[in-house]
């Protein structure tokens, strides 16, 4: 019978009743008196000389309080970057400022030239359409390759050109892969995009800033994934407002997919203005703001090479990668198609040399950063794509080839500096096979010809690593913050609890499956214990939520925390019942005497420990309440099989997705219905990606895909009925709960699931097809048909 | 975006090319045009009212006109902002050639367009470019020669021949 208390209960999300009747509290439903509104006034030009900015007219519109400007921000600073890459020659990244109003000059369309705040939004606006700015139009640099070359426009002028690193992993393989390649039986080489995404969560973002005079408190109410990353990186690096000074507060976020990670202007805005002018100030982005100032994803241009022996054993993986950063360095920016994307590249096979280079570009586009998956989809996408290439000029099947080199034996060191703990790729893809069918595929796809359709399926496995991370590793890999996260157990004197976790949650089930790893280990019921998160001035420091690090690395922290309160109980146990702390057994939400029929109920030993009549007061504090902070060992290792049935319209090359199979390894599972839930989300996103979502800007630096009309978004009917299953389960053996993360999996396996059953259906159709880039949109399959 | 297209207009090129420098002319023709001031030498300038798809915006902007090779060829080229809308920009190069029956008016234009415009209506903006100048050409060719349709200029009929309204006031 599944339980239905605990860890491994599918629990209804509790949040849910709040969020599906309208009870939600976001960041735009706060509101405080006096309360001013910013309208940003944005560049329409990609590059350009500013040579004037005239406010006097704006500045006499009506409602104006102050209409501020870069130079307003001299002796700020700018945008900090939190992670440092080092190059292949020792060197490290360039590294320009980010003003938070552009000086001097803009550098993408969309960055934001001045901020007009008023008493309404309206007239906000209104006068943003009487400042004056001249901008002398510079040529753009748009595109990676054409931005590295001689001549090309620079950025940013006070760098020698527009490459911030030029990056070699690992730079000792370089020699015995080329080595590899040069006596390989065959090489199969792959060039590819991986398009640039929007994240488009749906609530797009929101910053309030208020400052208290009485006390000298600010206060930024945002849309964030990390409220105390934020606060670090505004207080500290932007405003010098020391932390106690600053409180910063995420309430319910609807939607971040990494976008809502990073620190952005706007909120440094709101609380620099509500410090200047004493009054609340506020921002709410519109949809199409969101398009060019939210950080974009992927945008990656590759060459892979996969070395085979003459048995088809992998021998080598080499890839060149062009990396979009875009104008300026975003939070993590530089970690992306580096740590998060090299270490990924042996994936879930035994090649045993791989040498990754990643070229990173600065360009006159809205900065780029992690989205769902950081670099690991990327990783994923190219390998899985060589793979299946390589499998059919070799003539041979897709999933024998992957299985004949899947990793076997763990742990397993990979070339590209990792290990791997835990996995069973043979069993995922056994499963795979078991619940997409691939036995009758034939007989479907029989059936979709006899149509007119073409069928093709496509397999994926992917590796991710995740629960990040281990704080003294990212440490001497350039982070420049640590990556554990923290818990603080606050039992009340009747036993409810409260958890103040470092976590985040926006939209991943935190208040319901937290909840659930507590009432496990207490033996109580999960509604006794509530999440609080959000809000830096009643959690204890921690890093938020993003790399699927939220139940390995936040979930440990409580584990921990969880097993002081334990441990502290059972002191008081012992003396309630008279008998020594090491027969105190706690069970299902009692503490016994082990070997007698004593026993005190859960709810009397917190009493005792908050009205200590009957207290070892000598021995122990009363109260109960413990904090602990969890830094892991070893990332987590979730992996999978994927597999995709497509069919293409050969009239129109239409590609809808047919069936879609999912069998992933998470390690252990707390709620397995959440769990599926993520799987759908990201899968759903992958898919997006695959044959509808696409960012494009022209030529000139104008973003041109920047609205609904232009931007395809997977829709309900973009998407067939998933088979989802994670019953394969090889627990994580580092930390406590042996579970792996299962946030991005989605998004990473799907892609390459995609486009290898496109390749798959117009091959079967007798179209020379090797590879397709994505967005597989009707109009690239049909031209690709069309040869 | 680029595009290029000729129109045969029946009036010497003589006619053809003092229309197309003259304000009034070009407010007539101009889609949504409000406003015309100005001269060849020293630039137009302009306030355009138009919609494209969802945006609709002011658009004020100077116009210039340079190598001039009077009747033969002439450049034009301008850039409007249409504050919160965007901008838009480009160039047309026109050249006239005399035929049996007027002139052949040969142009090319180089259109780029920027901000919410590019944002918005980047799907829609070549139809849109396109539309405005074959408007703007048909309007010319209407103001020079008289109108296509005859009812549509009854002044004309009375006259006894088909005039252009710019043609009748430089042959009054």
């Amino acid at each position: 019978m599944p339980k239905d208390n605990g860890i491994g209960a599918s629990t209804k999300r509790r949040e849910d009743v709040r969020f599906l009747t309208g009870h939600g509290k976001y960041t735009d439903d706060i509101n405080v008196l006096h309360q001013t509104y910013v309208h940003f006034l944005r560049s329409d030009v990609a590059h350009g000389k500013i040579t004037s900015i005239d406010t006097a007219e704006a500045a006499k519109m009506p409602g104006v309080v102050r209409i501020f400007t870069g130079a307003d921000f001299e002796g700020v600073g700018g945008l900090p970057c939190g992670w440092q890459v080092t190059d292949r020659h020792g060197e490290p990244m360039k590294e320009p400022p980010h003003p938070v109003l552009a000086q001097g000059k803009v550098r993408h369309v969309g960055e934001p030239i001045a901020a007009v705040v008023a008493d309404t939004l309206a007239e906000a606006r209104d006068a943003a359409e009487a400042i004056m700015v001249e901008i002398e139009d510079l040529p753009a640099a748009v595109d990676m390759k054409a931005a590295l070359k001689d001549g090309a426009p620079k950025v940013h002028d006070e760098l020698s050109d527009n490459l911030c690193y030029d990056w070699g992993f690992v730079e000792e393989n370089k020699g015995a892969v080329e080595e590899a390649i040069k006596n390989a039986a065959h090489v199969t080489t792959l060039e590819l995009v991986n398009n640039r995404l929007v994240a488009n969560p749906m609530e797009p973002r929101v910053a309030l800033g208020d400052y208290n005079r009485s006390d000298d408190m600010s206060t930024l109410y945002t849309t964030s994934q990390n409220p105390h990353v934020i606060r670090l990186l505004m207080g500290a690096f932007v405003l010098g407002i020391p932390e106690h000074k600053l409180r910063v507060v995420a309430p319910d976020v609807g939607g971040g997919f990494g976008t809502k990670i990073f620190h952005y202007a706007e909120e440094a805005f709101c609380t620099f203005a509500a410090r200047q002018i004493k009054r609340p100030v506020k921002w709410t982005s519109t949809r199409s703001e969101a398009f060019m100032s939210d950080a974009h994803g992927r945008d990656h241009v590759t060459k892979i090479e996969l070395a085979l022996d003459k048995d088809n054993n992998f021998t080598a993986i080499r890839t060149e990668t062009y990396a979009n950063m875009g104008a300026y360095l975003s939070t993590f920016a530089p970690s992306v198609p580096t740590w998060l994307h090299g270490t990924l590249m042996a994936g879930n096979y035994k090649t045993p040399n791989i040498y990754v280079n990643v070229k990173a570009v600065f360009t006159n586009t809205v900065p780029v950063d992690a989205y769902r998956g950081a670099g690991r989809p990327e990783a994923t996408f190219q390998l899985e794509r060589v793979i299946d290439k390589a499998a059919r000029e070799l003539g041979v099947d897709p999933i024998a080839l992957r299985k004949q080199n899947f990793i076997t034996e763990f742990p397993y060191a990979t070339p590209v500096a990792v290990e791997y703990d835990t996995g069973d790729y043979m069993a995922t893809m056994a499963k795979l096979e078991e619940i997409a069918d691939v036995k009758g595929f034939a007989a479907r796809r029989a059936e979709s010809e006899k149509n007119g359709k073409l069928r093709g399926l496509g397999i994926n496995c992917y590796i991710e690593a995740c629960g990040i991370a281990p704080s003294n590793l990212v440490g001497q890999l350039g982070a420049r913050a640590g990556l554990y996260e923290s818990a603080t157990v606050r039992v009340n004197a009747t036993g409810t609890i409260s958890v103040m976790t470092g976590s985040h949650s926006h939209g991943q089930g935190h208040e319901t499956a937290f909840p659930q790893v507590v009432a496990e280990m207490l033996g109580i019921d999960e509604s006794m214990i509530d999440i609080v998160h959000g809000d830096t001035a009643n959690t204890p420091m921690g890093m938020g939520t993003y790399g699927s690090r939220s139940i390995a690395v936040g979930g440990s922290a409580m584990v921990r925390a969880t097993e002081k309160i334990i441990n502290k109980a059972k002191k008081i146990a012992a003396h309630l019942m008279e008998a020594s702390e090491a027969d105190i057994e706690l069970k299902d939400g009692a503490f016994s005497v082990a070997g007698t029929d004593k026993s005190v109920a859960w709810g009397d030993v917190t009493l005792a420990a908050y009205v200590p009549h009957n207290y070892p007061l000598e021995d122990i504090e009363p109260g109960l309440e413990e904090t602990a902070f969890y830094d892991p060992s070893n990332f987590t290792y979730p992996s999978g099989a994927y597999c995709c049935e497509v069919e293409v319209d050969p009239e129109t090359g239409k590609v809808t997705v047919e069936r879609f199979a999912a069998a992933d390894d998470f390690g252990n599972i707390i709620n397995p219905m959440i769990v599926s839930g993520q799987v759908h989300g990201g899968i759903a996103q992958g898919i997006g990606q695959a044959l509808l979502e696409n960012c494009a800007y022209d030529e000139n630096g104008q973003l041109l895909s920047a609205s609904y009309m232009d931007y395809a978004m997977p829709r309900a009917d973009d998407v067939p009925f998933y088979q989802v299953d994670h019953s394969c389960q090889t627990p994580c053996t580092h930390n406590p709960l042996g579970v792996k993360g299962c946030g991005e999996a989605g998004a990473i396996g799907s892609p390459p699931a995609v486009i290898n059953a496109v390749v798959d259906a117009l091959q079967s159709g007798g179209h020379k097809v090797t590879h397709i880039d994505m967005p597989a949109t009707p109009s690239r399959v049909w031209a690709a048909m069309q040869g | 975006m680029k595009m290029s297209d000729s129109r045969e207009i029946k009036a010497a090129p003589e006619v053809v090319w003092a229309a197309i420098l003259d304000p009034e002319v070009l407010k007539a023709c101009v889609p949504g045009c409000t406003e015309m001031t100005g001269s060849p030498e020293d630039g137009f300038e302009a306030t355009v009212v138009q919609k494209v798809g969802p945006v609709k915006a002011t658009f004020k902007g100077q116009v210039t006109i340079s190598d001039m090779n009077e009747p033969n060829s002439l450049t034009l080229s301008g850039e409007g902002k249409g504050g919160a809308a965007g901008f838009a920009k480009g160039g047309a190069d026109v050249k006239l050639e005399p035929t049996d029956a007027g002139t052949m008016l040969h142009y090319d234009v180089e259109a780029k367009v920027g901000g919410k415009l590019a944002q918005l209506g980047s799907r829609i903006i070549d139809g849109f470019a396109k539309n405005m100048a074959d408007k703007f050409f048909q309007n010319f060719q209407e103001a020079v020669e008289g109108p296509a349709d005859p009812d549509a200029a009854p002044e004309a009929e009375a006259d006894g021949k088909k005039k252009g309204w710019f043609k009748r006031m430089v042959s009054n």
